[in-house]
């Protein structure tokens, strides 16, 4: 049997990749380092972090829309990405500081000296001079991004294993995620932990080794590099939830407990995906925030996580382009918003300021979504494509669970 | 003849409340079976022990050739085995179509990574195709199931319990919301399965057991109070004290 490759069985991920490289190339003319300035460094800034929003965005639809966890805790392993890839930043930014110093000295430093000075200006600001054990590949690039996927995808696998095996559904789950990313900054805003507490890391935008090229070089650069995680991290997305895998996977959000009697061993697929997503998650933000500057716990309290599922949720889970638009659309209008540039509305006695006001927006906006167009924005979509949910025909006509309904008695 | 399914002396306790009593009941591996009772007879419960959806408080529940305890599986194990349930309430995927639940319900490797890397073949589509000619959705194999009217879905889920062939069928309530003709067709079908795999049934509708003309086991307080023909087991005065008194 012949089969249609891949992507032409689902055009959507041609069409999302297509005006995702348009997107890139448009931004990267506009750039002041490959084209014409019209965009400013910040700018692209935060269009590079906004597609690494897209791409936590796309693994929250994984985990929720297509496996229906709704995970209040996704944002930890974006954190935690991130800080795994903030170490080595700020340890080999620091230690070509510090050797450039010591370089001075009449006498030439031991290697010792060097990171003797290298923890006292990292850990100086939380009064500590030891170099704590997490640092301790902190020198390495390869093994820090090994960290950047094994510690999220650890902690995944040992929590769902704990959580899912113990068949804790629905909102008790929900409370779970949260009360794990919870737990996870309150230890980060610890000194002793040595994360450098509520300081967290600093100075990420500076990539050692590249400080002869510059920010407006830099930041297209990561542009790039957000661009090409999305498109993998989708593609691997598309793949995952299409044909059987998918199949099951849909069906387990849908009705746990028959694809239990079918022989599936339902807790190893959700292993599966929690733990490809928290990596997708842990990618994405591991390429935030050099593109942020600073990682501090605050970004791993469960409210960051509550945002993303309001992405997905206006965006439309349950379809991976929905989560994408979603992010995209609602977390650079929440930068618009909260800027300080848009409008204020003056009303007769009260000026409704933006700032203060955006939240209230969202808030309400979430709440409308979810109760009168439950698939989205992606459902205008379904709509445009004439996909439609299934549609009972009409009411039973008896009483009892199997009577006739309208439809089958007319026939 | 050996048992294909052997239950002794299980015992099962919700908040004071005995749903099975010292049970014992066994199936030998070509058989058909029908298990009626009263509504609180315990036969959910029985169903939910041997699927492994509760655990007995005490007994025994041993399968097939090498004698398997089944109290140390979860359900999927379990289902694994062979052992196949269809549900009072047609329970199929409403979301998916006809062939996306057939497919799921295939015979294949059930673990993740085993479903990551199974692809649709020559031989997968042609059973689907032919499951859904023999449950009579061939017109309807791309659409989705919650589209189906309540008798389309029962029989899609026979067809998934096809699909999977088990050795061993439970199946309860099949006869609730079928009309005539759809009984018998399901009549005509159990009767048909249990020539090759052994079939219980659970049911308490009188005529559609007499219907299947098989050995029924008569439950009633969470034991076996009668066994035997359907004509034997109503002449015992204990079951029709128990059928009828109430």
């Amino acid at each position: 049997m012949t089969r249609t490759p891949f992507v032409l069985r689902h055009p959507s991920i041609l069409v999302v990749l297509a005006v995702l490289a348009v997107f890139t190339a448009a931004v990267t003319a506009g750039s002041a380092a490959y084209g014409s300035g019209a965009i400013p460094v910040s700018m692209i800034k935060l269009l590079g972090k906004t597609l690494c929003l897209a791409l936590a965005a796309v693994a929250m639809d994984l985990v929720w829309g297509y496996l229906g966890i709704l995970s209040l805790g996704q944002m930890a392993f974006f954190g935690l990405g991130g800080y795994m890839i903030g170490q080595w930043l700020m340890y080999a930014r620091t230690e070509t500081i510090v050797a450039a110093q010591l370089a001075q000295q009449p006498i030439p430093a031991t290697a010792q000296e060097l990171q003797d000075a290298v923890t006292n200006q990292i850990f100086g600001v939380v009064g500590s001079s030891d170099l704590p054990l997490v640092w301790s590949f902190a020198h390495s690039l390869t093994l820090q991004l090994i960290l950047v996927l094994a510690v999220p995808g650890l902690l995944a696998l040992v929590f769902g294993w704990l959580a899912f095996r113990s068949r804790v559904n629905g909102v008790y789950l929900s409370i779970l995620t949260q009360a794990m990313t919870l737990a996870l900054a309150l230890w980060l805003f610890q000194n002793d932990s040595g994360f450098r507490g509520n300081n967290g890391l600093s100075g990420l935008q500076n990539i050692p080794g590249l400080d002869y090229v510059g920010q407006a070089t830099l930041s297209v650069w990561f542009l790039w590099a957000s661009a090409l995680a999305l498109a993998l991290g989708y593609a691997l997305a598309a793949w995952l939830v299409s044909g059987k895998f998918g199949s099951v996977v849909r069906a387990i959000r849908d009705d746990e407990t028959r694809v239990r009697f079918l022989g599936y061993p339902v807790e190893g697929f959700k292993l599966v995906v929690f733990t490809v997503a928290a990596m997708m998650t842990a990618v994405a933000g591991a390429l935030y925030y050099p593109q942020a500057g600073i990682i501090n716990p605050a970004e791993l309290m469960p409210i960051a996580s509550i945002y993303l599922a309001v992405w997905v949720a206006i965006g439309g889970r349950g379809r991976l382009y929905g989560a994408v638009i979603g992010a995209v659309i609602v977390s650079l209008l929440s930068s618009w918003f909260t800027g300080g540039r848009a409008p204020s509305i003056h009303l007769p006695g009260y000026v409704v300021n933006w700032v203060d006001w955006w939240q209230v927006a969202l808030g309400l906006t979430f709440v409308l979504v979810t109760l009168f167009a439950p698939k989205g924005i992606a459902g205008l979509f379904d709509r445009l494509s004439g996909i439609l949910p299934p549609r009972r025909h009409g009411r039973d006509l008896g009483p009892g669970q199997g009577a006739l309904q309208e439809k089958e008695a007319k026939a | 003849m050996s048992a294909l399914l052997e239950v002794s002396g299980i015992s099962k306790t919700f908040d004071g409340f005995k749903a099975i009593n010292n049970l014992s009941f066994s199936i030998g591996a070509v058989e058909l079976r029908a298990v009626i009772g009263p509504n609180g007879a315990g036969k959910t419960t029985f169903m939910d022990i041997v699927t492994g959806k509760t655990r007995p408080d005490e007994g025994e529940v041993l399968w097939g050739e090498g004698s398997k305890s089944l109290l140390r599986m979860n359900e999927a194990q379990i289902a694994r085995e062979g052992i196949g349930r269809k549900f009072q309430r047609p329970t199929v995927f409403e979301d998916q179509t006809v062939a996306e639940n057939l497919t799921m319900a295939l015979k294949a490797e059930r673990g993740p990574l085993a479903v990551l890397r199974w692809r649709p073949d020559r031989d997968s589509a042609s059973r689907v195709a032919e499951l859904a000619a023999e449950v009579g959705l061939s017109d309807h194999v791309a659409r989705k199931a919650g589209e189906l009217s309540h008798g389309q879905k029962q029989w899609l889920e026979i067809g998934m319990l096809l699909a999977s062939a088990p050795r061993l069928l439970l199946v309860d309530e099949p006869a609730a919301g079928m009309t005539l003709a759809e009984r018998e067709q399901t009549t005509t079908l159990l009767c048909r399965l249990a020539e090759t795999r052994a079939v219980v049934v659970v049911e308490h509708d009188m005529d559609f057991v007499r219907r299947l003309n098989c050995r029924v086991t008569v439950l009633h307080q969470g034991s076996v109070l009668a066994e035997g023909s359907l004509d034997h087991v109503t002449r015992n005065p204990d079951v029709i004290e128990v059928y009828l008194g109430r």
